[in-house]
């Protein structure tokens, strides 16, 4: 083939082919077209987005990406008056999950659910439950070998949408021993019971707040700017001694337990201050470990419950009557025959005691020889005395739930309750209100508010009671603690001791049950010159003994054998063995 | 080397070495350096959608290698020998796709991958190229334009590829491969009698397949293209988030590695079919047209070389392959920036990915082997 035969050829067939092919001069121009707008819609969309709505765009952005959260704020400790912590915060991780991330990811469950103790199916379901939302717990507050584990297991399995939070766990070291007073948080930190939601406020702390820079599954990835630094809650110093607590602890548990009775609570006061040192209750709860069950394990009965105080307030009886001038601990009451008849109902006493004077009523706790001393006070006297020493007005400890008694004003009183008032029926106060009267018969007849938190300088107190009648009465209550006296348990060696007892039958609808009681002590030592004021109540004993004398004096005087021995208060009794052993040692 | 048919003396001007050495590859310079240009803008943009993971950029480098060299390698080849093999390959890409439905390897809830032992192969890259092809090859056999019983045939051959794709499923590829098809029937000179009739019937069928053909994640896919706020944590998300990655780049961007949204991980799928908005986001709307002129440099030079095509086949072919890239273009920026649904198609050269990129590149071949196998007539 030459050269230019090849040329022709090829001539030909590009003419062939040439004409061949239409001339589609209108295809290719609107395909030139249909090409040209849909560039121009993309670059429409472009300036659209990029900017006209480029503004609120990136607010959006922003808005996925820059999250203000919450720091949160150091919640203050709660010591005892000598610094021993009582309730810590320490720092925890809880574990969160995303279940929109975290959900789809079959495989990851399992490992996961193994490592939080849970199971699989459960975890799932929860993540099904809450798919909508991109934040869920898993597990709150997990201890620190968890959170390790939990962290391998992410690693290992790749595991995305799960992450650990740092938070704050409330740890009560001192336990059950504690955990009336000091109540407890929930989860979220915030008081619950006890101090821990009187003092929220002032426990708390404000949180702080910071800008930060989350991803698509919300980890943190960076911090922008703190917007407030959290304030860390102060501490809170209480006026309870951590040994003499766990001494009353001790005694009252056992007590409640050898007695078989359904409750009990003591509460121990420094007579100079107002200063609350022991407040004790059960049955008692772990405030670390689970709430739930019985919610009356939580009840601060010193403070909460009220009960009729029986004979205990037959001292304040006779206080009054001394406070008129009328009477002196010499005053001669006619207690024949041992029953006394008030209108359609009788008062009566355990036998009959005869002609005895004052101090012997208390001694002996005779209910018709306090109801005569009453009846020869006015109700308006013996009122507004009861109501100096702090019955019917609640203590102001600023305790949750705390009640304030009752005691009915004056007019419209049968006479039977003119009597009945006289040794403790037809009132009720709780046990920090009858520990704050006794305080006043302590403190030679000065009435100090109580205090749960440590107080540098005592307040100085209004008198309510002269020097001498409080003092009189608390020779007779001296007596009370003799071997002749209705509680020779309640001595404590080396001290003198003045207290005075109680046996109180339980009211029920309708009147007094026969055989449910409330055992209850009152009293204070050295009765020279009182330090400590302690109530010890114990409710319904059933293992036989019932007698305040026999059940509730022993935990006295043993929690207030332990209490002045730990405050090193001087003992007074030097007629006793071992302060004349001292004293004699200290002669030769 | 046919140095007959590319007598370089018989242009109108000399060229210089290096266009001599490029013809003599078989190789278009303008088609070259956009595909360059591109890949290159491509690597710089993976870099920072993939989290400046190098490992990612060396297996795209990886991938780019091969798919040039292919392209390479199909540019040698004379267009008429392409054509030859047009039915072949039709027939072949024909029986994986049956194979592919019986045997086909699952991932990701489609069955799209067919294991070869040594590799993964997914034969519906191949029908994007064998589709047009075949189309071409059996159209310009006769005189154009195409009879009525030409067209039906023609028509036939484009949708039995097409719905094996749709059955995998995979409505992203099947719908470019439809498209790769109908170009070569709109450029044949399908009567716009035909076209009109098409568009209104085509109304009532899509009603049709909304109702009975579409599985309820691509119903989903249509209703959150309508309103994406309507499951914003759902299927819904990935508009949204892309959407705002687009918008806060603004003007110029946020700069090169700063995107917040594809790097604090809110943006889906951003090395793969998300790309287009971490680009938007950290260039702006600058660096947007910079990418869109480059493909509509790419396209308009394959545009040029269909019409400067000397035979129907070649033609027809290089005029559906450019347009089937200027359609993954489109859908894919469309779909990022919510004007089309999302259906899967990833931006071209750009997106991670090899399957794709190969059978690009290999078109590209095409092109350039029907522009530098012209048969060229000294003036």
């Amino acid at each position: 083939m030459t050269a230019s035969k090849r040329k022709k050829r090829a001539q030909k067939v590009l003419k062939d082919s040439q004409t061949k092919l239409p001339s589609f001069s209108a295809r290719r121009w609107t395909l030139l077209t249909l090409l040209g707008l849909s560039g121009l819609v993309l670059v429409w969309k472009a300036v659209d987005q990029q900017i006209f709505e480029t503004d609120f765009l990136q607010r959006e952005g922003q808005r996925r990406h820059l999250r203000v959260v919450e720091v949160s704020a150091h919640r203050g400790m709660i010591t005892d008056r000598l610094g021993e912590p009582l309730a810590i915060s320490s720092p925890v991780d809880s574990v969160w999950a995303n279940p929109w991330v975290l959900a789809p990811e079959r495989f990851a469950l399992a490992p996961l659910a193994q490592v939080l103790g849970k199971k699989t199916d459960d975890l799932r379901q929860l993540l099904a439950r809450r798919s909508n939302r991109s934040f869920v717990y898993l597990k709150r507050r997990v201890n620190p070998d968890l959170a390790e584990r939990l962290n391998k297991v992410l690693e290992k399995h790749e595991i995305s949408g799960v992450g650990l939070q740092r938070e704050y766990r409330r740890f009560y070291p001192a336990g059950e021993v504690f955990a009336h007073v000091v109540g407890f948080t929930n989860v979220d930190d915030k008081g619950q019971e006890g101090l821990e939601l009187a003092y929220e406020n002032w426990l708390q702390g404000v949180p702080g707040k910071k800008r930060v820079i989350r991803d698509g599954q919300a980890r943190v990835v960076r911090d922008v700017e703190s917007i407030r630094v959290p304030v860390n809650g102060r501490d809170l110093a209480l006026s309870l001694d951590r040994r003499l607590q766990f001494l009353a602890y001790r005694e009252l548990k056992a007590a409640v337990k050898h007695n078989k009775a359904k409750s009990g609570s003591a509460v121990m006061l420094d007579v100079r201050t107002g200063e609350v040192l022991a407040m004790v209750s059960q049955p008692a709860y772990n405030p670390n470990g689970s709430k739930s069950g019985r919610r009356g394990r939580f009840r601060n009965r010193a403070l909460t419950d009220v009960f009729e105080p029986g004979s205990t307030m037959k001292p304040f009886t006779v206080a009054a009557a001394l406070e008129t001038g009328r009477y002196d601990p010499d005053t001669k009451i006619d207690t024949r025959p041992g029953v006394l008849k008030v209108g359609r109902y009788k008062v009566k006493d355990i036998r009959n005691y005869g002609v005895i004077d004052v101090s012997t009523v208390i001694a002996k706790s005779s209910n018709v020889g306090v109801s005569k001393i009453a009846m020869g006070l006015s109700e308006e006297e013996l009122w507004s005395f009861f109501s100096s020493m702090g019955f019917g007005e609640s203590a102001e400890t600023g305790f949750p739930g705390e009640a304030s008694g009752q005691l009915t004003p004056p007019g419209g009183w049968a006479k039977i309750d003119h009597a009945t008032l006289s040794f403790g029926y037809g009132l009720s106060v709780t046990p920090m209100q009858l520990a704050q009267a006794y305080g006043v018969l302590a403190a030679d007849g000065v009435r100090r508010p109580v205090s749960l938190l440590r107080i540098d300088q005592a307040p100085k107190g209004t008198r309510v009671l002269s020097r001498k009648t409080a003092r009189a009465v608390r020779t007779m209550m001296k007596a009370v603690v003799s071997p002749a006296g209705t509680a020779p348990g309640a001595a404590v060696a080396g001290y003198q001791v003045a207290g005075k007892t109680g046996t109180v039958k339980k009211s029920i609808s309708g009147g007094y049950a026969d055989d449910r009681y409330m055992a209850v002590f009152a009293g204070m030592a050295p009765a020279s010159d009182p330090r400590l004021v302690m109530i010890v109540m114990i409710d319904e004993p059933r293992a036989g003994k019932y007698y305040g004398g026999q059940v509730a004096a022993p935990v006295f005087s043993k929690v207030m054998a332990g209490a002045l021995r730990l405050l090193n208060i001087p003992p007074d009794a030097v007629h006793q063995d071992g302060a004349r052993l001292a004293a004699s040692g200290g002669a030769g | 080397m046919n140095r007959v048919y590319q007598p370089s003396g018989l242009r109108e001007s000399n060229p210089t070495r290096a266009e001599g050495l490029l013809a003599d590859l078989h190789l278009d310079l303008p088609l070259l350096t956009g595909l360059v240009l591109l890949c290159g803008f491509g690597l710089v943009i993976l870099y920072s959608a993939g989290d400046q993971n190098l490992d990612l950029i060396k297996r795209q480098l990886i991938r780019l290698g091969l798919a040039f060299a292919v392209m390479f390698v199909l540019a040698q080849v004379p267009p008429s020998q392409i054509r030859r093999w047009s039915p072949w390959l039709y027939g072949i890409g024909l029986m994986m796709l049956i194979a592919v439905l019986l045997v086909g390897y699952e991932g990701k809830g489609a069955q799209r991958w067919l294991d070869l032992g040594l590799f993964r192969f997914q034969p519906s890259e191949l029908t994007k190229l064998a589709v047009p092809m075949m189309i071409a090859w059996f159209l310009a056999e006769k005189a154009l334009p195409p009879e009525w019983k030409r067209l039906a045939v023609a028509g036939g051959l484009i949708l039995m590829p097409v719905l094996l794709i749709y059955k995998q499923p995979d409505l992203g590829t099947a719908l470019l491969v439809a498209s790769a098809g109908i170009f070569v029937l709109f450029l044949a000179g399908l009567s716009w009698r035909f076209i009109g009739g098409m568009v209104i019937t085509a109304i009532p069928i899509a009603l049709a397949m909304w109702e009975w053909g579409m599985k309820t994640y691509q119903q989903d896919r249509v209703l959150t293209f309508l309103a994406p706020e309507r499951d914003p944590l759902g299927t819904g998300y990935h508009i949204i988030q892309s959407k705002i990655a687009i918008g806060s780049g603004g003007l110029f961007g946020k700069g090169w590695l700063n995107g917040t949204q594809s790097h604090l991980e809110f943006l889906p799928e951003r090395t793969t079919d998300f790309i287009f908005a971490v680009a938007a986001e950290e260039f702006g709307f600058a660096g947007i047209l910079l990418l869109l002129a480059l493909y509509i440099f790419i396209i308009l030079r394959g545009l040029y070389i269909a019409t400067r095509a000397q035979d129907t086949y070649s033609r027809l072919l290089g005029g559906s392959l450019t347009l089937v890239f200027f359609v993954y273009l489109f859908v894919n920026t469309g779909m990022v920036s919510g004007i089309l649904p999302v259906v899967g198609v990833p931006l071209p050269l750009i997106s991670y990915g090899g399957t794709s990129l190969v059978t690009i590149m290999g078109s590209f071949g095409m092109l350039m082997s029907i522009h530098t196998h012209r048969k060229l007539l000294p003036t």
